[in-house]
């Protein structure tokens, strides 16, 4: 009886979030090889990971290396003995996941980045992070053709969580843009997936 | 009479091809042909061009990288990282191939195919081959890292060329070079207030268990002339017996079986054989695995890794004297079985086989006097420093039990590109700027670092200016924020600080 009400809600769910798909435009449509939408697939996947970077923001990062103080986190976390940054347990877990060959692959950009290599490249990249920051709560679907493959992309917004993230970002000697402030946009995940 | 005759040519001139043929298939189909010398010419012969440095001595081994006939560069890639996956990780790589594989980098592998090893480093090619085996022309950077937002603008003088021949960097290892490094390191002085190479730690590293060592067959005690554990049947040579029992190995529980008797290295110390007149490096292994991992790495060991004869001084195309140029090298070649010396190891070995103008200026060396001084137990252990200090240096690694102080086999390791030597040898003793620039200066590296550098590396310099005046800009940022934070505070009363802020942070997982 449970199992069953527990299938029809996420059934419900589904035809929501699929009716959701359907009336907006077309790349919210856009159906992946197995049939399920790209954007059903890339929101559950945004959630997981916005959730995981959250809790270790907050947890590891926020909580020993701003309130404990009993270590540093730093991008040279090897040489340094720190704890990784946020976004880079973001990148080598992106990395990682990358090595199976799943049918998506994510990052994480910004319009500001510490890091170079974490400025959007493509044209849909540009766009998305453009319009994250400006439509709060909002997040932005296309598709895209790169090489000869086309794509679903999705940009979700990045946000401040935590003070810890506006104060390294805006402290750090290397960072483009000092005035973030709790809660603003910082950057976005983008994820795409292979559209037939 | 002469139709016949020619038709006798015929059938000589035929079975001669037919001969050839067969020579050169041999030589192609089997590995076998390696290591027979006359089979040997055969395999030499169908070498599409001579291979670099880096493979020449293993370059008769063909299916070590062409691992099946009609592979295509997967295969070949695959054979690449079979070799050299682990150290490109334990170098930090600063490109690797996962660093591509986002889809908004199709663009760019298709300018240059990152992700394949032999997009820069295409074997026998010697005509086009630059220095680290790179066969691309030495602008290759600027295919990807030009423009305003790739080039910083302390750099926008600069050539194309350069980035990898100055000094400042590399393509792959950069754990030197990188900027907050330079930063970090920026004020020693050329010489360290105490120079000090790591020291030996084998047998604590065996007592503290962080490797696989058979302590229970050979606990690390002193053993005398009566406690030898050669077959009672064998007449053992006087000399033999008396140089084992001076040597560490005696005076530390290894006895003759260690080395004589195969041991599993997997099972540390059990012994799965008969006796073994001359053991090979298998012998050592139990006991030194990651040492035979790095000799069986370098040059000196890559030859008997691929299962080839072992490596001589005639196959090398640094200069070698004349005398030892049939020496096979194995362990014993630089360790003598029963007299392990690890100093005569760390000079003279290496010395009696190689005769370059580095190796041959060394004992007019300052690193050389300061070796004498030590050996001389006028200096303390770790101030003299010998060719295995830089060339086959005392490093940690890590093991499955944790970690512990090994000799680095792989002469390799440290070298090409020469950065590579930095942090493990020289910042031991020297300053960061220091070491950049004597190794950026080749003559000061021909005559064995018998003076200071000529030429002066700017890389910490830009490194230092670029710092500081990105902390002025974030502090008089800072400054402004903290202005118009203390207007909005006095005007608004009230509102969160970041400290309380902190504690919501808290409250939600508590
Ligand atoms: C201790 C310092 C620190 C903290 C805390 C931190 N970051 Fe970062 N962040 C960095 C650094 C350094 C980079 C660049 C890392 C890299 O890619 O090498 C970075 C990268 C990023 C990027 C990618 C763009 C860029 O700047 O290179 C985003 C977006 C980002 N951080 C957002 C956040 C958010 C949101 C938080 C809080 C959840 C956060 N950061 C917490 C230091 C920090």
């Amino acid at each position: 009886m449970k199992k069953a009400s527990a299938l029809k809600l996420s059934l419900i769910a589904l035809g929501v979030l699929a009716t959701a798909g359907v009336t907006a435009t077309t790349a919210i449509a856009a159906k992946t090889d197995d049939g399920i939408t790209a954007k059903t697939m890339t929101d559950a996947l945004h959630t997981v990971m916005a959730a995981d970077r959250k809790i270790y923001t907050k947890l590891i990062i926020s909580r020993l290396a701003k309130k404990e103080k009993v270590i540093t986190a730093s991008e040279h976390w090897k040489d340094e003995k720190a704890l990784v940054l946020p976004a880079q347990m973001f990148r080598y877990a992106s990395e990682e996941v990358a090595k199976k060959k799943p049918s998506f692959s994510y990052k994480l950009l910004s319009e500001w980045p510490i890091n170079k290599q974490n400025a959007p490249k493509t044209k849909a990249e540009k766009e998305g992070l453009k319009f994250i920051a400006a439509n709060p709560g909002k997040n932005y679907y296309t598709e895209e053709k790169l090489g000869k493959k086309k794509y679903f992309t999705a940009v979700y917004a990045d946000t401040a969580v935590s003070p810890a993230c506006v104060s390294c970002h805006n402290d750090h000697k290397d960072t483009p843009r000092s005035d973030f402030k709790l809660g603003e946009v910082m950057g976005g995940v983008v994820i795409r997936v292979p559209l037939k | 009479m002469a139709k016949k005759s020619n038709k006798q040519y015929w059938i000589i001139w035929g079975a001669l091809s037919v001969l050839v043929a067969a020579y050169l298939t041999y030589g192609l189909l089997e590995k076998a042909s390696a290591t027979q010398p006359l089979m040997a010419e055969g395999r030499l012969m169908l070498l599409p061009g001579h291979t670099t440095h880096a493979h020449h001595q293993i370059e008769l081994a063909c299916e070590s990288c062409h691992t099946e006939a009609f592979g295509g560069g997967e295969l070949i890639q695959e054979a690449c990282v079979s070799c050299h996956a682990e150290e490109l990780e334990l170098g930090d790589d600063s490109h690797p191939a996962s660093k591509f594989d986002d889809p908004s980098n199709v663009e760019r592998l298709e300018v240059l195919d990152a992700q394949q090893c032999i997009t820069c480093h295409v074997e026998h090619k010697p005509d086009i081959t630059n220095p680290m085996g790179v066969t691309l022309p030495q602008d290759f950077c600027a295919h990807c890292h030009s423009g305003e937002d790739e080039m910083p603008p302390d750099h926008k003088d600069f050539g194309f060329g350069g980035c990898t021949e100055a000094g400042c960097h590399n393509y792959h290892d950069n754990r030197a070079l990188y900027e907050d490094f330079l930063v970090k390191h920026s004020t020693k002085p050329w010489l360290l207030d105490e120079p000090q190479l790591p020291k030996r730690a084998f047998a604590e590293a065996a007592m503290e268990m962080m490797m696989p060592y058979p302590m229970d067959q050979y606990p690390l005690e002193p053993l005398s002339a009566e406690q030898h554990d050669a077959p009672s049947s064998m007449s053992v040579d006087p000399k033999v017996h008396a140089d084992w029992l001076a040597s560490s190995h005696a005076k530390n529980g290894v006895n003759c079986s260690a080395c004589h008797v195969n041991q599993d290295p997997e099972t540390a110390g059990e012994m799965v054989g008969q006796w073994i007149e001359k053991p090979d490096h298998t012998g050592c292994q139990s006991c030194h695995d990651k040492e035979i991992k790095g000799f069986l790495a370098g040059k000196h060991g890559s030859p008997i890794a691929q299962g080839l004869a072992p490596m001589t001084p005639a196959k090398a195309r640094l200069p070698m004297k004349s005398d030892v140029h049939d020496t096979a090298l194995t362990c014993s070649t630089c360790h003598d079985s029963h007299k392990p010396d690890t100093r005569k190891a760390a000079v003279e070995s290496c010395m009696s086989c190689h005769n370059d103008e580095h190796t041959l200026a060394y004992k007019a060396s300052p690193h050389f006097k300061l070796w004498q001084d030590e050996i001389a137990g006028k200096a303390p252990a770790g101030s003299g420093v010998s060719c295995a200090s830089c060339h086959m240096p005392r490093v940690d690694v890590e093991t499955e039990e944790g970690s512990r102080m090994m000799v680095q086999h792989n002469q390799n390791d440290t070298l090409r590109p020469n950065e590579k030597m930095i942090r493990p040898v020289c910042m031991s003793c020297h300053g960061l700027g220091f070491s950049i620039d004597a190794l950026a200066d080749p003559a000061l590296i021909k005559n064995n670092f018998n003076g200071k550098p000529a030429k002066h590396v700017d890389s910490i310099d830009m490194a230092v200016a670029k710092d500081l005046e990105a902390r002025q800009k974030r502090e008089e940022e800072k400054r402004k924020r903290a202005e118009q934070a203390s207007e909005e505070v006095s005007a608004e009363a009230e509102g969160s600080t970041v400290a309380e802020e902190y504690e919501e942070d808290f409250d939600e997982y508590n």
